[in-house]
């Protein structure tokens, strides 16, 4: 037994250390992120966000671990015990088990020993896996909107089920050009594909891609232009309404694992990474220069992060048929056609620059959808129905 | 079938407005929506009031809580002429007058003072009727918002509690004896304060 530990210590110690970074930091990131998002929040509405507890309010969050941590546990007569426990848990299970692949600083292609920015390195399905675990967390939402026994709770899980179904599509399709261009699907390879030049960078050819990755990754996270499983306003609070206490944090929690793991995937797809224009070498040569990348890693991740609840404030929520649609008619075909052009560049051996005019295809789709949109508002769906163009007209039969 | 034509000339029909290729994009309207978020974020422009720590500027006609002033020789100036228990709508105001010592010299000016002078703090609806009625500038409201208390019966101030208040809001320099004999009352600080224009909207009185 002792023989064999130390047999395969050299590779444990790594893997458990970057377990350990990855739980201790999520839990603290979350907590923080909320009070971040508070501070933007106000920020953005012209307040001043919390600012009693600490300095500029910086112990609100832990104020409110505390608070949340210490909540009685409320139970539901009418709920389904067994399923109503699991689901939290099986949502944050499944936000954290994708975390497995990310890495979250600078990670040679070339992996032998010692520690490493993420907890297994050198997997070659990465991304699928990444993506195949995180619409896993479909389970927890659905689960604990069934287990609730509520109509609004189970209206928030049904809508959850059907938007996750619908955006892993584009998700999958807006990626898929990228894993051709770096020849795998492996993370690391990936971000070592964009290293260099400025240029590099995945944005700057494959900017549809990244439209389409944003947008559905942004669904697959329940943020706000998307966030039709628990919008208050109709749905109380959707599919943990019944939720209280701990079993509400992980809930929470779940959701912004899933802001920092679709963040961090944004980063690394399609913004090189820890790359930047003059930090060249070897990605682990020495403590200054791996530092310097997880730094860049982290600043990249941060301005999506801050980008992610900036929408929130900015943009208001779509209806549900409007975001089936934005999938099916939008992204899907954008997607599809975004794949098309990367497959023919590649396989006649033309410039890759030469894909960044696939952003044309964004204007095509509009119009398309403009006109769509003309013909069916133009639809005559009564007798008495005025012509557009009036916001207001009498009418006259 | 009079109803129905009475219909077809009230009910309006809304016309969705034309949705252009732009539009239809979204990423104009998202982005324009984002430069109008970060344009608050950065504007450094806080409404907030930070209300225990800044205290906000109560102007001068603002009625708060009562408070019974004192003359030149410390004694209270209420002469217990009862107009201002006559005047209060609320019937906040409760004097029990008594015969001044007219052997004392220090008395002898008047008839009578208040024995006892309550006013119930909760009931009152601070309209400034007494205040008005008042002839020896005797009852003020002064600009303390800020009143709270633990019980009902607490609330209940008496002649003691009044010129408490007097005391400790004589040397504020917010709340100068306001009204002289001869002079005009205070609506007509309404006159001064109007100078500097409408409070800003959405504020209500506090300024």
């Amino acid at each position: 037994m002792y023989d064999f530990l130390q047999q395969i210590w050299p590779t444990l110690w790594p893997t458990l250390a970057a377990i350990g970074v990855i739980l201790a930091f999520v839990p603290v990131l979350g907590l923080y992120m909320t009070f971040i998002e508070r501070k933007l929040a106000a920020y953005v509405q012209d307040r001043l966000g919390p600012n009693r507890v600490g300095p500029f309010g910086l112990l609100q969050a832990i104020a409110d671990a505390i608070k949340l941590f210490l909540k009685e546990q409320v139970i539901p007569d009418h709920v389904f015990k067994l399923l109503y426990f699991i689901a939290p848990t099986l949502s944050l299970m499944t936000a954290m088990f994708a975390l497995v692949v990310m890495p979250f600083g600078p990670v040679p292609t070339d992996y032998t020993s010692g520690f490493r920015y993420i907890v297994a390195p050198g997997i070659d399905i990465g991304i699928m896996m990444m993506i195949a675990i995180s619409s896993l967390s479909a389970y927890g939402i659905i689960l604990g909107g069934w287990a609730s026994n509520n109509k609004y709770s189970l209206y928030g899980a049904i809508r959850s089920c059907a938007q996750f179904i619908s955006y892993e599509i584009p998700l999958g399709l807006s990626i898929i050009g990228i894993v051709v261009a770096a020849g795998s699907l492996n993370i690391e390879h990936i971000v070592a594909a964009q290293g260099g030049d400025f240029w590099n960078w995945n944005i700057f050819w494959q900017p549809l891609a990244l439209i389409v990755f944003f947008t559905s990754a942004l669904a697959e996270t329940n943020r706000l232009p998307f966030d039709l499983p628990e919008c208050e306003q109709e749905l109380v609070g959707g599919f943990h309404t019944e939720y209280g206490g701990i079993k509400f944090v992980l809930f929470f929690l779940a959701e912004y694992t899933h802001v920092v793991t679709v963040s961090f995937l944004t980063a690394l797809l399609f913004f090189g990474g820890w790359h930047f224009p003059g930090l060249s070498g070897p990605v682990d040569a020495g403590l200054g220069g791996m530092l310097l990348r997880t730094f860049v890693l982290v600043a990249k991740v941060s301005m999506v992060v801050a980008f992610i609840m900036l929408l929130r404030w900015a943009l208001p929520r779509f209806r549900f048929d409007q975001l089936m649609g934005l999938a099916w008619k939008g992204l899907i075909p954008l997607g599809l056609v975004n794949l098309v052009c990367v497959a023919v560049v590649f396989t006649f051996d033309l410039p890759k620059h030469l894909l960044s005019f696939t952003a044309v295809f964004l204007f095509v789709a509009s119009l398309i959808s403009a006109r769509n949109l003309q013909s069916t508002i133009n639809m005559p769906r009564s007798a008495g129905r005025p012509k557009a163009g009036s916001i207001l007209s009498e009418v006259t039969v | 079938m009079s109803t129905e034509t009475k219909k077809v000339k009230t009910v309006k029909w809304g016309a969705e407005p034309k949705l252009g290729w732009v539009e239809a994009m979204y990423l104009p309207a998202i982005a324009s929506g984002l430069m109008t978020a970060l344009k608050h974020a950065f504007s450094g422009k806080t409404t907030t009031r930070q209300y225990p720590d800044v205290e906000p500027v109560i102007p001068a006609n603002y009625r708060g809580v009562h408070r019974l002033n004192r003359d030149e020789a410390g004694r209270v100036k209420c002469v217990a002429c009862y107009m201002c228990q006559t005047a209060c709508p609320a019937n906040c105001i409760e004097i029990i007058a008594a015969p001044a010592p007219k052997d004392d010299p220090h008395w002898k000016d008047r008839d009578k003072f208040p024995e006892t002078f309550t006013i119930d703090e909760l009931r009152c609806i601070y309209c400034g009727m007494c205040e008005e009625a008042c002839p020896v500038d005797a009852i003020e409201l002064t600009s303390v918002y800020d009143l709270t208390g633990m019980s009902r019966q607490e609330m209940i101030f008496d002649k003691e509690k009044l010129l408490a208040v007097f005391d400790e809001t004589i040397n504020s320099g917010r709340d100068p004896i306001r009204t002289n004999r001869g002079a005009l009352g205070p609506a007509s600080e309404e006159a001064s304060t109007a100078k500097q224009g409408p409070p800003p909207p959405g504020r209500g009185r506090h300024g």
